[in-house]
């Protein structure tokens, strides 16, 4: 039996922890007995057994890596407790998507607060931003306490815990208060990540609410289109993907301890490039026959009419593939060539599509289908189910890595034009492995250190735990 | 007809040499090794007991991209080989015995633990860390605190100390014994010495420092039970770990004809007193050792080096071996080290060799350099991460200490917003120069 075992201690808290998600549940079945103190009673337990467990466990230990017997320890090496973990957390996602109506009882338990925020009672997104933002802030302390030692990795960890807590959580709601009829927007919340911006009843709720509605769609536009370029540029796509998203919030906090299981091969590798893009073809195609369609509806009511607004995007996105052609081909493997060109065809062919019948259908599939297949598959299934339930068994950064758009068009950004890479220290490296073991989008951080080649990847969200692994002080993060 | 090349040890010099030619394209290498089928990274085995990583991520290249090789790869003991023939003979680890003949003999074959002639020696729980096979030991012998309350290891050298760390790590209460007046003095400045010292006790272990094993005692079952030291001290321990330094493996040539000294004597192409044999890495001793260097330096970085120089050789571009300026790097528990140049302990230290030391709480530098030029000459780094080239750059272009101390941060590698000290240090070095 090996020495890497959770102490008495650790394991009070956890069940205390355990216990207060125990409350939650039981309080949503037998709502008359726990009435409003269950959600107090239960949020405060967790909160308990977060902070208990961290102080815990790293309370009075000096500062440094803190990874002994992470693949002893059945939760973080794919154990039966990781399997558990996963399971639960799984039907948790299926549940909260698909059949709401079981969490009833939960949902009117966090009344209260929703009404205290909003004046609004809460629905099934409420609790789960609640539990959402609840565990951000309690994994984020844990986390920092973790990395004591870096202020890189404290720095950030503030920043995810920020943007969760007041602009993912708190702006919203109060919004929602002060002008009941305006879209619930998260601003940190880009498209194509937040795949419903330009939804037909987004944009009557942004149209109609005058100039602050329209500032907010304005400023929508401008995210994707010129302050995302801009910022990844300077900082590379660690400004959001670590320091902002909500996503990554959750993966670099609740789910750290899961960064390992990465899967770091060739063939994992080459997946992730093709999903990754055809998940942005298909939210960009979407996107593009939900706005056609919108305006087909009203044709004259917008300084746009359809088929300008299908020429723009057409040209706008000649444009963008026509640049990496023209001026980074030669950093493109001829692989990658070939699937940018590939993949650009696949685009083009499909706004074709629109323009020439003249409808919103792509192969007489209306674009409303398109939208609402995607909400289910990747907007539903793969960035919640798979992409957080599975933390335990596939690692933090499933979502991120193979699914998520937004972060393929960052890392387009990233690998294209800018500032940032990580850079390696001559020869120091002695292959030790931690930096690609510890690397939660799979990439084989040593095999560039060992030849000291910089790591320019576009997957790289910056995260740095390479940089603390390492026992040699060979990488550095810089832009 | 391909040229055959046979190199015996899969270590970071046979490997790399042998990856090397295989992507020139040498069609005929084989690769032979007792210990283990892949070639891992011999530097890392700590983390695998102490659960950071699995066995396989300690190999540096995937199973995968050594197949697309034409590498053949033979798991095997060397028994002998005979140069006139220019042949070999080994065993296979199913217990035959067979021949191979080569053009090229590259001997790779690293070192072993250095025990001395200790009594108790062969008691059950006395180990060193080298091989992978010491690892499976440690984990029979030293599994956790129950099985293992306490351990003792012997010398305190880089591998001393990672395997306290090991130890401790598993809650294992663990007494280091050094012969030295400080923790690796022998090779340490003993300002540097004592910081270290002090960073190493303040994780738990007990060191004995001035004292040495005088003879391992085991229990009726054979099975170590207490150490006694040179100054008498009895020590009751459950595992003995030896860590007195590694010497060249290469018994299996004393037969061979090979011009040998403690390694196998090299010339500066590494060639061997053989015209077609040559060592490289841990086993090689340099016959004419460079200004400042050792015949026999066994780091991970000189090994790869010797495998990168000897592929271009192989190639027809035919390079001396000049590893160029000193570095090496270690981390002591959470403290990382540095090392460029030359920075020498109290016993080696010149009197024209001049150090200027400075510390806080968790970091310290000592900076080397020439009395009366001033020419600088070397840097230890201790929780600051220096530009291995940019400090190198440094010392082959002979740059005073005052330029050194006045561009220090030019050389910052530490991660974004760390603290930087570079004006604290300049500033005490004003004062104390």
């Amino acid at each position: 039996m090996h020495s890497y075992r959770t102490t008495s201690i650790q394991k009070v808290f956890t069940y205390t922890g355990l216990a207060g998600l125990a409350v939650l549940i039981l309080a949503g079945f037998t709502i008359s007995f726990f009435k409003s103190t269950g959600l107090i009673l239960g949020l405060s337990l967790i909160s308990t057994g977060v902070i208990g467990y961290t102080y815990s466990s790293y309370l009075g230990l000096p500062a440094g890596i803190k990874n002994n017997g992470v693949w002893y320890r059945s939760l973080t090496s794919r154990g039966i407790v990781a399997w558990v973990v996963g399971v639960v957390l799984t039907a948790f996602y299926v549940v909260l998507y698909f059949y709401p109506e079981y969490l009833e009882g939960i949902i009117r338990l966090f009344d209260p607060l929703s009404e205290g925020l909003s004046g609004k009672k809460a629905s099934q997104w409420f609790v789960y931003g609640v539990l959402y933002t609840l565990a951000i802030v309690l994994f984020g302390i844990k986390f920092i306490k973790k990395y004591k030692h870096s202020k890189y990795q404290k720095y950030r960890t503030y920043s995810v815990i920020f943007f969760q807590t007041i602009f993912a959580f708190l702006i919203p709601e109060i919004m929602a208060r002060l002008n009941g009829d305006l879209p619930y927007y998260d601003l940190k919340s880009i498209w194509p990540l937040n795949y419903y911006l330009f939804d037909s009843y987004q944009l009557d709720g942004f149209i109609q609410n005058g100039s602050l509605g329209t500032a907010l769609l304005i400023f929508g536009i401008l995210s994707t289109l010129i302050i995302t370029p801009i910022l990844t540029y300077k900082f590379g796509k660690r400004w959001y993907c670590s320091w902002v998203c909500g996503c990554g919030g959750l993966a670099e906090t609740a789910g750290d301890p899961f960064r390992q299981l990465s899967d770091k091969s060739l063939r994992a590798w080459k997946l992730e490039r093709w999903m990754i893009h055809l998940i942005l073809v298909w939210v960009f195609i979407s996107t593009v026959g939900v706005v056609y369609s919108y305006l087909l509806q009203t044709p004259d009511s917008y300084f746009i009419s359809p088929n300008t607004f299908l020429i723009s995007v057409g040209l706008l996105f000649s444009l963008v593939v026509g640049l990496i052609l023209w001026k980074r081909s030669d950093w493109l493997a001829k692989d990658a060539r070939s699937s940018v060109i590939a993949i650009s065809s696949i685009v083009v062919l499909l706004l074709g599509f629109f323009f020439f019948s003249e409808s919103d259908r792509v192969l007489f599939i209306p674009s409303y289908q398109i939208r609402s297949a995607y909400g289910f598959f990747i907007g539903s299934i793969f960035s919640g189910v798979i992409g957080t339930g599975f933390y335990p068994i596939l690692g933090n950064r499933v979502w991120c890595r193979f699914g998520c758009p937004m972060a393929a068009i960052l890392g387009i950004q990233q690998k294209l034009f800018s500032k940032f890479k990580i850079s390696t220290n001559g020869g120091q490296c002695i292959s030790c492995g931690n930096c690609s073991a510890y690397c939660e989008m799979g990439i084989d951080v040593r095999s560039y250190a060992q030849r000291q080649e910089p790591i320019k990847r576009a997957s790289c969200v910056g995260c740095g735990i390479c940089s603390e692994v390492c026992p040699r002080g060979v990488l550095r993060l810089e832009s | 007809m391909d040229e055959k090349i046979v190199i015996i040890g899969n270590g970071v010099a046979g490997s790399t040499l042998a990856l090397r030619l295989a992507e020139k394209g040498v069609a005929s290498i084989t690769l032979l090794s007792e210990e283990s089928s892949y070639f891992f990274s011999r530097t890392a085995l700590m983390y695998v007991y102490m659960g950071h990583l699995t066995k396989e991520q300690l190999e540096p290249f995937s199973r995968e991209s050594w197949n697309k090789y034409p590498i053949q790869r033979i798991k095997a003991r060397v028994l002998s080989i005979s140069p006139e023939h220019q042949e070999l003979s080994f065993r296979t680890s199913e217990g035959n015995e067979k021949q191979l003949s080569y053009d090229k003999l590259v001997i790779a074959t690293g070192s072993k633990p250095a025990f001395y002639d200790w009594k108790g020696l062969e008691a059950k729980g006395v180990l060193g860390l080298y091989h992978l096979n010491d690892l499976e030991q440690l984990e029979e012998w030293a599994p956790n605190a129950t099985t293992c309350p306490e351990a003792v290891v012997i010398g305190g050298g880089l591998i001393g100390i990672e395997l306290c760390e090991m130890l401790l790590s598993r809650k294992i209460k663990t007494t280091l014994i050094i012969r030295e007046n400080f923790f690796w003095s022998s090779h340490l400045p003993e300002s540097d010495a004592q910081f270290v010292e002090k960073h190493i006790r303040s994780h738990h272990l007990n060191l004995i420092k001035e004292d040495e094993l005088l003879e391992i005692r085991a229990d009726e079952n054979g099975r170590a039970a207490s150490i006694q030291t040179k100054k008498g001290k009895t020590i009751t321990c459950n595992l003995v770990g030896i860590t007195t330094g590694v010497r060249p493996n290469i018994e299996f040539l004393k037969t061979s004809g090979l011009e040998l000294d403690k390694g196998v004597l090299v010339d500066e192409y590494l060639k061997t007193s053989d015209s077609s044999i040559y060592a490289i890495g841990d086993c090689a001793q340099l016959r004419n050792p460079l200004p400042n260097r050792s015949a026999i330096e066994p780091v991970w970085y000189t090994g790869k080096l010797m495998g990168e120089i000897l592929a271009q050789t192989f190639s027809g571009e035919l390079i001396s071996y000049n590893p160029g300026v000193w570095y090496n790097s270690a981390k002591f528990f959470d403290l990382e080290y540095q090392t460029y140049g030359k920075v020498s302990p109290k016993t080696l230290q010149p009197e024209s060799e001049q150090h200027f030391h400075w510390e806080t709480d968790d970091k310290a530098v000592t900076l080397s350099y020439d009395k009366t030029s001033e020419v600088f000459l070397g840097i230890n780094t201790f929780g600051i991460r220096l530009n291995h080239k940019l400090v190198s750059h440094w010392i082959e272009t002979a740059i005073t200490i005052q330029e050194v101390i006045d561009r220090l941060e030019e050389a910052h590698f530490d991660p974004e917003f760390s603290n930087r000290h570079y004006k604290q240090i300049k500033h005490a070095f004003l004062q104390n120069h």
